[in-house]
């Protein structure tokens, strides 16, 4: 993986001299009294990560955790107090006015939570804004912006003017104009809260559909629990403008490095996190199709169960066998071939528990687990779908 | 004679004492002379700027045949309100010519106009300078009180002083009384842009004059044209004080009325003084709300 973002001990403080009270913040004076004291704020404090190309990196946090501060240290419209960003390897802090120009009008782009359209604009200028300014043809900054605005399907408004659209189109234009300079990276500052919850689900798949096909770096930032893990490839968690946790959603929810974290997980839903493979089985017992009845009776009563699964020699899932029909076939010399059924559930790795649900408790026979070749990975018996919601 | 001599002891601690006094005026009267001496091209070379530009509003504006102003009135009110409203104002221009007026009219709204282009040019750029910088804006606010809470009399002194009579310094005074509404709604106007729209303008790489020219003056365009309404408002009122320093005008009309206690003619030039007021009120007013952003 290709390291995109690097972000070094970072730390951002308000006030009138920021830099005379670092000493203070490192030696771990409490933000309250350094504000009382001082009146100072501290917004982010030493903060670290990396972000991969092509990787949705999603911040969480409450509001005042600092997560928006820390957002705007990437492009710079906040100038961190210390540390160092690099970005493809370079420290963006030392570039000069023309580098940062660039930088903002090539490589990164923005979507508010807000919107922060320009009203006084039509839909097309708006998104052709980050074009226009870099002095790109007429022509060509049409084109493109027509192009964007109908992958963010809203092909036909681009003579509406903002206040004309709804919440959901407006961040759409926000959307499109933060993409139609091409940018690797995608700053995202809470860009669905604003927007009622419907809508915001739907944007949040159009967001991933869009990634899938673009493959933009994004850093996206939101206050819900449930947005992060639905986006994020891997999610930091901040507190009082400090990182408490960064891994991927599965291991910040089985395992939250503090209490604060565990609240904060609480209530999360986890059927929409726990995937299939999070919670399938190695099956206890497994048939060959080449096997006989006998065989498949056996390892039945040495496993106690009363159904097994058949493969063949390369793990494909054939069918299931049930203890009577293979009691059955015994006395009536039948092979397994002959009595194999079909009435199973299937589901693939990576498939939400939520999913599962109804399967899992529809189907007598466990749910069998398997890739795109059919071959089987694992099982998944109700109870473990049952208690990985608990 | 005790109750007289008390009387007299406290008379003396009523009036105020002699010795006390002095003369301000002579020094400030020596200063000025002094700028003249020293200054005098200065003051002579925006004098004569002043008068040139004047001139030629004035003439452009006696140039324009009478009929020629009512339809333009007229079109301006209808597109700018509504065809009644057209209608009404420039009957009510026609008024003023059948008065007899028509000329003196003109030099009036010459004055005003030429203030206002002054005070446009000076006061957007101090405006956004004060927007742009805190201490600027801590540095122009008691100045623009000073400037609003000062009977609009008491510019003509300054005035008169380093101009002289006439035209001229009833243009430098009328600028004066009439600008702090359009540098305070300036700034207010570019303060007013959302932060939001700032940042997302900043974040896509635009330069200071882009942000300014394309984000901030186009959102302020509102407020700002609030600001040059006010500012005309107040130009025409000073403009018809500033006859006091001997400016031909409908203002002149109405202080020699006022000395005559001449009824008759003070009615006319003081009812062409309103419908002017109205009329340039209405017009300007309409040209501020066409360019509100829709919010």
């Amino acid at each position: 993986m290709v390291e995109k973002v690097k972000v070094e001990n970072v730390t951002k403080i308000f006030g009138r001299h920021p830099r005379s009270i670092l000493k203070k913040v490192k030696a771990g004076v409490s933000k309250e009294q350094l504000l009382k004291q001082t009146g100072h704020t501290v917004g982010v404090q030493e903060v670290s990560f990396e972000v991969n190309d092509g990787e949705i990196f999603v911040i969480m946090g409450l509001s005042g955790s600092g997560k928006s501060t820390l957002i705007r240290c990437l492009n710079l419209l906040n100038r961190p107090t210390e540390g160092r960003i690099y970005i493809d390897g370079e420290n963006i802090i030392e570039f000069d006015k023309k580098s940062l120009k660039e930088l903002r009008q090539k490589k990164i782009a923005m979507v508010f939570q807000h919107f922060g359209l320009f009203t006084h604009m039509s839909v097309i200028e708006n998104v052709k804004y980050g074009l226009d300014i870099r002095g790109i043809s007429k022509s060509e900054s049409q084109e493109t912006a027509l192009e964007v605005l109908k992958t963010v399907g809203l092909g036909g408004w681009e003579h509406k003017l903002p206040v004309e659209l709804s919440g959901g189109m407006q961040q759409r234009v926000g959307l499109a104009r933060a993409l139609a300079n091409d940018p690797d990276i995608l700053l995202m500052d809470e860009p669905f809260s604003a927007l009622d919850p419907l809508i915001r689900r739907e944007m949040q798949l159009e967001l991933l559909e869009i990634h899938s096909r673009l493959k933009k770096t994004i850093i996206f930032i939101t206050h819900d629990v449930n947005e992060a893990f639905k986006l994020g490839d891997r999610v930091a968690v901040m507190k009082d403008g400090k990182v408490e946790q960064i891994g991927v959603p599965e291991e910040i929810l089985s395992s939250p490095a503090s209490e604060y974290i565990e609240d904060f997980v609480k209530d999360i839903d986890r059927s929409k996190v726990l995937q299939a493979k999070n919670i399938m089985t190695k099956p206890m017992a497994l048939v060959f199709i080449s096997a006989g009845p006998k065989v498949a009776l056996k390892e039945m009563r040495s496993n106690s169960i009363s159904s097994v699964f058949v493969v063949d020699r390369e793990r494909k899932l054939q069918g299931i066998v049930t203890v009577e029909d293979t009691v059955m076939a015994i006395k009536e010399n039948k092979s397994l071939q002959e009595i194999l059924k079909k009435d199973y559930s299937t589901t693939d790795p990576e498939t939400y528990i939520q999913e599962l649900i109804p399967d899992a408790t529809d189907s007598k026979y466990p749910l069998a687990v398997v890739d795109q070749d059919n071959e089987l990975k694992g099982i998944i018996v109700r109870v473990s779908v049952l208690s990985g919601l608990v | 004679m005790k109750t007289a001599a008390n009387f007299d002891a406290a008379g003396k601690m009523i009036d105020f004492p002699e010795f006390l006094q002095f003369k301000l005026g002579i020094y400030v009267d020596q200063f000025v002379k002094w700028l003249m001496n020293n200054f005098g091209g200065f003051f002579d070379a925006i004098s004569s700027g002043l008068l040139w530009f004047l001139l030629n509003i004035q003439a452009f504006l006696l140039w324009l045949p009478w009929w020629l102003l009512l339809v333009a009135v007229f079109i301006l009110g209808w597109k700018l309100k509504s065809f009644s409203s057209g209608l009404t104002y420039a009957f009510l221009i026609f008024l003023i010519g059948a008065f007899g007026l028509w000329d003196l009219m003109m030099s009036t709204l010459a004055i005003v106009l030429t203030s206002v282009v002054i005070s446009i040019l000076l006061g957007v750029p101090l405006g956004i300078l004060m927007a742009y910088y805190s201490n600027v804006e801590a540095g122009m606010k008691p100045l623009l009180d000073g400037m609003q809470t000062m009977p609009s009399f008491v510019y003509l002194i300054p005035a008169m002083m380093l101009f002289g009579m006439g035209k001229v310094p009833a243009v430098f005074a009328t600028t004066i009384y009439a600008i702090p509404p359009v540098i305070r709604l300036t700034n207010l106007g570019i303060r007013g842009v959302s932060s939001e729209m700032v940042e997302a303008a900043v974040s896509f790489g635009s330069s200071s004059w882009q942000l300014l020219t394309r984000i901030q003056i186009p959102q302020a365009l509102p407020t700002i044209m609030a600001g040059i309404n006010q500012t005309t408002m107040m130009a025409l009122a000073m403009v018809v004080i500033s006859s006091m320093i001997g400016v031909k005008g409908l203002g002149m009309e109405v202080l020699i009325a006022i000395n005559r206690i001449d009824i008759a003619r003070g009615f006319e030039a003081g009812f062409s003084i309103v419908i002017l007021a109205i009329i340039i009120d209405r017009l300007s007013q309409g040209i501020a709300d066409r360019s509100k952003v829709p919010e």
